[in-house]
């Protein structure tokens, strides 16, 4: 099985860790991943900004740094739903390689227990864990079931950080509210953005959070942004960081 | 203004912007509740997105059997192009009635229109009977919510308003004595009234009737007293069969207000002896957007408001802040649709975050709309410059993997060593209540490479330590460790 990795480029630059720690995670679990240097970014800051034309060259970038792969792993919802559910348009109308691609991308959690089919795994946090639902890994990838649907209650993440010992989950009173990231949003809207960071994290602090967890950093590096200045004693983990601590 | 502007200003009274956001929190609760009791919700859901999609599809032809069915009901049918048709159609009716006061129960499509100051000028007087549009009015207010015009007011403001207007007691903020006083005030201008008007909830085109549903039944006393009733439409509020109203009226009260249905839910087959009825069909902007691919399923619309009440923004910079008649996710759609020029900041008022999708009862796609909606505002070229302009670099350095390496390094390097004064500075929106993170020695790329690098050293010493599935992989934690 050939294995490709993806880092977002914010977590490449700023949060190194979170890429080590999947990587670790992955060989844990006996995949060796391969990281292709030419990556860069899915093209979803330019997409969610309206930016088509300048969101087209990164997602033929993407294909091209990754056709050829078994599977393409990165530690983000966010990017991988770009991939999966947006990238159509810059395609045409059924393209083999970009179809291949998009299909063989996958959220880490959802390559874990969908494709490994992880269901134990051995390791210690004992630690009062509050998740964070990123909504594109809740509402694209469908990696849990949102509240407003009455469907089942799925939750891949949780299920995942579940087997590990000592650990215990917060009980929020909205558990699936967005966290006001949003991307450019994040200043375009800063005051909006930072309330709603702000309600998050008081819901946390109000159910014993200690690791605030999430799937993806960019809903980290924001709530972490608000945590650090307001300075709260809440430590902010990716889960990839989080399993590869665990995992003795 | 644009929205980002009006909203910091909603936010800036933190008390108030956190008693919107519980209000409304409370209320898409009780729709969290109510929904859970119906097992077969989701089903609800698909079928009455189906029923409406089947409907705007053929909508000519089920206008058509509408407007039959209705004249041989006895009903007399209007067909308006324009907001402006519709109000001159309204007050031509009401004209030759000589109809001097009209109560009119809750109706966005007359908001749409802004059929009360047409009228109003025109020497009418014009009082809405819902009690929450009665309050907006008094206070000269457009409502900021389409089910819940009032909810941005507080009960002490109510007071205060009922006090200057209807001579309730001074402080009095008791909801039980204040909707008394609004009981009575409006009891006095139902019976004086000359004509009521209604908007439509529903209208079926098998049978040529409609149906409108209030909790006050404020429509029914309207329009039980005077010998005019005028019932206002925009052309999509078409079902084709009474049965479909079984799909639908489940699913509007419980997404609306968590209710298992409204309280009133009135049906009209026709005027009443020595009465008129009359049905104005609006399109205004309607069949243009039936024409859109991208936008097309917003007309599925029934206004229950769930997408407002779950909107993570809407409820924290209150109905006001979109300067629209709908306002929140599919206010920030049918906007700009119409006017992509004053509307442009909306479809940017939003993170993305897909609730508004899935609590949408006739399941439009709300946020993937507005998604394309950003595209359609780039491509009219009213994206702010420095956005564009932004956006075009950024794109540039990304697409070249040596330019992408350079600039984060540089931008790492920067954040490290530039004094916090110039990093915080004001223009930095980011960092005003947010700390950026802190850059690291080295980028993923680095480590990994580095990592891969003294294993292959090792590996040309001595055997290196295959990880097997399920084993343990002691170096593997050890790196990813470092957080
Ligand atoms: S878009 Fe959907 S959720 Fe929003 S008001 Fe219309 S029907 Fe209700």
């Amino acid at each position: 099985m050939k294995v490709a990795l993806f880092v977002p480029c914010y977590v490449d630059q700023f949060y190194p860790q979170v890429g080590m720690s999947t990587v670790a995670v992955l060989e844990h679990f006996g995949v060796q991943v391969e990281f292709p240097e030419a990556q860069t970014c899915c093209g979803q800051p330019m997409a969610n900004s309206g930016c088509m034309p300048e969101a087209r060259p990164l997602a033929h970038k993407f294909i091209d740094v990754f056709d050829g792969y078994d599977y393409v792993v990165a530690p983000s919802g966010s990017c991988v739903s770009m991939v999966r559910h947006h990238y159509e348009e810059f395609f045409e109308h059924g393209d083999v390689r970009s179809a291949r691609v998009r299909r063989n991308t996958m959220e880490l959690s959802e390559f874990l227990t969908k494709v490994l089919g992880v269901k134990t795994i051995f390791g210690s946090f004992p630690h009062r864990v509050g998740i964070h639902q990123s909504c594109h890994g809740l509402r694209e990838l469908r990696l849990s079931s949102s509240s407003e649907v009455m469907t089942g209650r799925d939750d891949l993440l949780k299920d995942l950080l579940s087997q590990l010992e000592g650990i215990s989950f917060s009980k929020l009173s909205r558990n699936d509210e967005c966290c006001g990231f949003g991307g450019t949003f994040a200043v375009a809207e800063e005051a909006v953005s930072c309330m709603m960071g702000d309600d998050r994290i008081a819901d946390h602090k109000a159910a014993g959070t200690t690791v605030l967890t999430a799937g993806d950093m960019s809903c980290l590096m924001h709530l972490d942004g608000l945590i650090r200045r307001q300075k709260l004693n809440i430590r902010v983990m990716h889960f990839a960081e989080i399993l590869s601590e665990a995992i003795c | 203004m644009s929205h980002p502007a009006l909203a910091q200003q909603f936010t800036s009274d933190r008390t108030r912007a956190e008693w919107h956001d519980r209000s409304l929190w409370f209320v898409r609760e009780k729709r969290d509740r109510m929904a859970h009791g119906v097992p077969e919700w989701e089903l609800l859901r698909e079928h009455a997105s189906a029923i409406k999609l089947h409907t705007m599809s053929q909508l000519p032809h089920y206008l058509e059997q509408f407007e039959k069915n209705a004249a041989a009901r006895g009903i007399i049918v209007h067909w308006a192009e324009t907001a402006d048709d519709h109000n001159r159609i309204v007050y031509e009716i009401l004209q030759r009635h000589g109809v001097r006061r009209v109560v009119k129960s809750k109706s966005m499509l007359t908001e749409e229109c802004h059929l009360n100051p047409f009228l109003e000028k025109r020497g009418m007087e014009v009082v809405d009977t819902d009690l929450g549009e009665r309050i907006v009015q008094l206070r000269q207010e457009a409502p900021s919510h389409i089910v819940l015009p009032a909810i941005h007011i507080r009960k002490e403001e109510v007071g205060e308003c009922f006090h200057e207007h209807l001579g309730t007691e001074k402080g009095a903020s008791d909801p039980n004595y204040l909707t008394e006083a609004a009981r009575n005030h409006l009891r006095e201008r139902f019976c004086k009234a000359d004509a009521g008007i209604t908007g439509v909830n529903f209208a079926i085109a098998e049978t040529g009737g409609f149906v409108v549903c209030t909790n006050e039944g404020n429509a029914d006393l309207g329009v039980s007293l005077p010998k005019l009733h005028i019932a206002c439409m925009g052309i999509e509020k078409l079902l084709p069969r009474a049965s479909d109203l079984a799909v639908f009226l489940r699913l509007l009260a419980r997404s609306a207000t968590g209710q298992p249905i409204t309280t009133y839910s009135s049906h009209f087959h026709g005027p009443r002896e020595g009465c008129e009825l009359h049905v104005v069909l609006v399109d205004n902007g309607r069949s243009s957007i039936l024409q859109s691919p991208d936008f097309r399923r917003s007309l599925n619309c029934i206004r229950c408001g769930a997408c407002m009440n779950t909107c993570p923004v809407y409820r924290r910079s209150g109905g006001h802040s979109y300067e629209t008649t709908v306002p929140g996710p599919i206010g920030s759609i049918l906007a700009p649709v119409r006017e992509p020029e004053k509307h442009s900041s909306l479809p940017f008022a939003c993170t993305l975050c897909g609730s508004c999708t899935d609590v949408c009862p006739v399941k439009i796609d709300l946020h993937h709309q507005l998604l394309a909606m950003r595209g359609h505002i780039d491509a009219k070229h009213l994206l702010p410059v420095s956005k564009k302009l932004s956006m075009k670099l950024v794109s540039a350095v990304l697409s070249r993997t040596w330019l992408y390496n350079t600039m984060g390094w540089l931008a790492r390097v920067s954040l490290k060593w530039a004094p916090r004064f110039a990093v915080y500075n004001p223009l930095n929106g980011w960092g005003r209540q947010r700390e950026l993170p802190i850059p690291p020695s080295a980028t993923f790329r680095q480590m990994f490479a580095q990592r891969r690098a003294g294993r292959k050293s090792a590996e040309s010493g001595a055997a290196a330590p295959v990880a097997r599935e399920g084993s343990k992989s002691r170096e593997g934690s050890q790196t990813g460790g470092q957080a």
